[in-house]
């Protein structure tokens, strides 16, 4: 059987997701979600701060470098009709949100189910619930 | 030491992140999107990530420490609070509005795409204004 070649990339991409988490955690002994690591530098607090800095410099130089090197990377598309005011409003619920809820796709969804967690498994289902109604809604009324 | 191996786990993850698709909104409403054509790939990207990650953590809690001897974070989860699943909720509304969460909106910051820049910065700005009026960090 021949496997979708999205499935495979989504695979290895989440390998090296998965790696690059628990080499995080290894060095700070701090769980790195990506909407912790950006909040906290937000409210910084001393000798906290380098390690999450460092770590977005790498996320973002090793995006940047992959879409460039590598042709699969390239895709970009955004949905019609979803225009840069309903980005504005996503952002502004995904910013509030993660950090209400205490945590991400990454933080909860990968670090907290990795680790076992009953609290992210119930986030995790309640965040993809809320984005699969979401998405339902506007093919409905769009 | 220390310094490259931040860089290298953040570059890992960003390179994992561009590599899986998910940086690409189209691929991860697809997910979201169950009355359509289902993509599934999100589903694999997840495996694939909290698979390694749970590995990794039973191997360093068998050795009881981190790296430069740091100590592991504690990893118990917290009660199930109506804050988690509010705002859990919130966030899952709008990562079915843009297809972006976290992650993927900073890898997409990084090539300068608009609908990026906008997102990531309302997100800053919700950040800021949860931590003002709800007392979280």
């Amino acid at each position: 059987m021949q496997f979708p070649e999205s499935w495979i990339h989504g695979l290895a991409g989440g390998l090296l997701i998965g790696l690059g988490s628990i080499i995080a955690l290894a060095v700070t002994g701090k769980v790195p979600g990506i909407s912790g690591i950006v909040a906290r530098l937000l409210k910084p607090s001393p000798g906290d701060i380098a390690w999450r800095g460092l770590f977005l410099v790498g996320l973002l130089a090793g995006a940047a470098i992959t879409v460039t090197c590598y042709e699969p990377a390239k895709l970009f598309s955004i949905p019609v009709g979803r225009t840069l005011p309903v980005y504005a409003i996503a952002g502004l619920l995904v910013g509030f949100g993660t950090r209400l809820g205490g945590g991400c796709t990454s933080g909860h969804g990968v670090c907290g189910i990795g680790a076992g967690a009953r609290d992210s498994i119930i986030a995790t289902i309640t965040f993809m619930a809320a984005g699969m109604l979401t998405v339902l809604m506007w093919k409905m009324i769009s | 030491m220390r310094t490259l191996l931040l860089l290298l786990s953040g570059a890992l993850f960003g390179t994992g992140l561009a590599i899986s698709g998910m940086i690409n909104p189209q691929r991860v409403i697809g997910f979201l999107d169950v009355s359509g054509a289902w993509d599934p790939s999100l589903a694999f990207v997840m495996g694939g990530a909290l698979s390694v990650f749970a590995l990794g953590l039973i191997l360093l809690k068998k050795r009881g420490r981190g790296f430069f001897n740091c100590k592991l974070p504690d990893l118990s989860p917290d009660p199930i609070s109506k804050r988690l699943v509010v705002g859990s909720a919130l966030f899952g509304v709008g990562w079915g509005l843009g297809g972006l969460c976290p992650g993927p909106a900073l890898a997409n910051l990084s090539l300068l795409r608009p609908a990026a820049i906008t997102f990531t910065a309302s997100m800053l700005v919700g950040m800021l204004l949860v931590q003002r009026l709800c007392k979280v960090d």
